[in-house]
């Protein structure tokens, strides 16, 4: 079987954050159940921040600079998506959200997502079935139904309570991924033909 | 090969200076701009439609009948005729009426707008925008060819017996160009009539403009028009220029930066990087304008966006002698030479006047055998 692409798409602006570090431990944990069925896996790593610029110039052009397009390909063209912002009062983070908005609203259509937050409290938690998942099913993705918050407290004391929902969550995710997601028809290929343009 | 101008004819903050013109000035700048291009040589003065500031020219045809009557030579055309909003059945006889006092230097090019408040104020849904295009156009084409037109549709009264007057010149309708950035219903649209394309290519990479294009041509020939490459292509561009390289870009600087469409986001140097704009010398101008060519194949129409961002007028005209001294003669030689043959030149009505005679005179001949 081919080798299954996750795109992880993470918002965090520190280095290291803890996004980037949830982001991390998310992949691994899917990596690690997709070999178990003996599936091999190519993460392509996303840090939103690092192409923050280019996200205000696309907002503002219209159009991705080329290396934006060739970020926003890797995310339409894999087999499912890691998403992980940290909260700003109290939602996703503008950049999350910017990268969102100028990717194809169709890019996510019938793609499995993992949804991921990360903040200083335990209290932000429902920041992912308040914000991310109305997003993500707004953009007609499947987010799968266990979503991960990790709050600091996670990284020390409640560290034993993170591990597990990061496992059920990479095996919900893998096991959405079973579903082949249909191929996406290419307009410039295969254009609409001008007599059902006409006729529509 | 055609070259010429377009403008969308914005009222923009001189940037450099802070003072702005009343629509008055601008648009009897857009006028003097006219007369200059054909001045110059240019073969084309383009210019857009809008119904909201800080935008002048809402009445074309005004426009371009007043340019018309100072202008001998150069074609009138626009850069983009709101084929979604306005009424087919006032298009058809505008230009029809444009095109009897222009002596035929007039052909159009149909756009769809973006601004979505202009569809309310005009009794649309931009949801609709491509529909629109489609079924407006599909009339319009009836009107200037059918002298009398039953007619309905989904979005105007329906017609019964209507006559579109004036009638066409010499019963030859205006050509007529497409306009779109990425939308392939629309390069599917001009391949089906065997209509021109036009590319706007300012606001996206080439790639983008590729593809659409590409797509253009291969069905151009598939709807029997003749080979991809004799297909009916235009581009924009956007060039500022001075002597010095170095000169052109600090003098163009603070109005890119500024303009209203992408000031304040990426750099001049991004830009010019990743889209076709190009500040310099003419001789960059030159090879630029001619790398298109590697890009999209020989084609038939290139203008130049000059007149926008705030510039003065005064610059505008310094910006239209060089193009038309310096840059121009220069293209239209280095084009003229990797032409192949069979590639044709942009319609115009005396070769689309002429090639309905031809068609008039094989019929007679062919009538016998019938």
């Amino acid at each position: 079987m081919k080798d299954r692409v996750i795109a992880v798409v993470t918002a965090g602006l520190t280095t290291p954050s803890s996004s980037r570090l949830l982001a991390d431990q998310l992949a691994a944990a899917v990596r690690d159940e997709l070999s178990a069925r003996g599936i091999g896996t190519r993460i392509e790593l996303i840090e939103a921040r690092d192409h923050a610029h280019d996200l205000t110039n696309n907002l503002l052009t219209g159009f991705p600079s080329a290396e934006l397009e060739k970020v926003l390909a890797t995310v339409a063209g894999a087999d499912a998506l890691i998403v992980v912002s940290p909260t700003f009062s109290a939602s996703y983070s503008g950049l999350f959200k910017m990268f969102f908005d100028v990717l194809d609203d169709q890019a996510l259509a019938g793609k499995p997502v993992l949804l991921a937050a990360t903040g200083g409290t335990e209290r932000h938690s429902l920041v992912l079935e308040f914000a991310l998942r109305p997003l993500f099913a707004y953009l007609k993705a499947i987010p799968v139904p266990t979503a991960v918050y990790a709050a600091s407290t996670d990284w020390g004391p409640n560290a034993a309570t993170l591990r597990p929902r990061i496992a059920q969550a990479a095996t919900e995710l893998v096991a959405a991924l079973q579903h082949e997601t249909p191929p996406q028809a290419d307009p410039y290929d295969n254009p609409t033909p001008f007599a059902d343009l006409l006729n529509s | 090969m055609q070259f010429g101008v377009f403008t969308v004819g914005d009222v923009t903050e001189d940037p450099t200076t802070g003072t702005t013109l009343s629509e008055a000035e601008r648009i009897k700048a857009m006028v003097t701009i006219a007369l200059k291009a054909e001045e110059v040589g240019l073969d084309v003065f383009a210019q857009g439609e809008h119904h909201n500031p800080p935008f002048v020219p809402s009445s074309p045809t005004t426009q371009l009948g007043f340019i018309a009557a100072k202008t001998s030579r150069i074609i009138l055309s626009t850069a983009t005729t709101l084929i979604t909003t306005n009424d087919p059945v006032k298009i058809a006889e505008d230009y029809a009426m444009l095109q009897h006092l222009a002596d035929g230097r007039v052909d159009l090019m149909m756009g769809r707008g973006n601004t979505g408040p202009v569809y309310p104020w005009f009794g649309q849904d931009i949801r609709n925008g491509i529909s629109l295009a489609i079924e407006n156009y599909a009339l319009l084409r009836r009107l200037w060819r059918e002298d009398v037109v039953d007619w309905e549709g989904k979005f105007r009264t329906p017609l019964q017996g209507f006559t579109a007057t004036p009638r066409p010149l010499d019963g030859v309708p205006p050509f007529v160009w497409h306009g779109s950035i990425r939308s392939p219903e629309i390069a599917e649209q001009a391949a089906y009539y065997g209509d021109g394309f036009f590319h706007n290519n300012i606001f996206w990479p080439i790639s983008h403009t590729q593809r659409m294009i590409e797509l253009y041509r291969k069905r151009f020939e598939h709807y029997g028009h003749g080979a991809a490459d004799q297909a009916v292509v235009g581009l924009g561009g956007q060039v500022f220029m001075r002597k010095n390289s170095q000169d052109a870009v600090r003098e163009f600087r603070p109005y890119f930066d500024n303009a209203p469409v992408y000031g304040h986001g990426p750099s001049l140097e991004d830009f010019t990087r990743e889209t076709p704009l190009t500040v310099g010398s003419p001789q960059q101008v030159i090879e630029r304008t001619l790398s298109f060519r590697e890009h999209f194949g020989d084609y038939q129409r290139q203008l130049f966006l000059m007149d926008h961002a705030g510039l003065p007028l005064k610059t505008v005209l310094e910006q239209l002698d060089i193009l038309g001294e310096e840059v121009v003669p220069v293209l239209r030689k280095e084009f003229a030479a990797k032409r192949p043959a069979h590639v044709p030149y942009a319609p115009t009505h005396e070769s689309l006047k002429a090639a309905a005679e031809r068609a008039r005179e094989l019929e007679t001949i062919e009538e016998p055998t019938r």
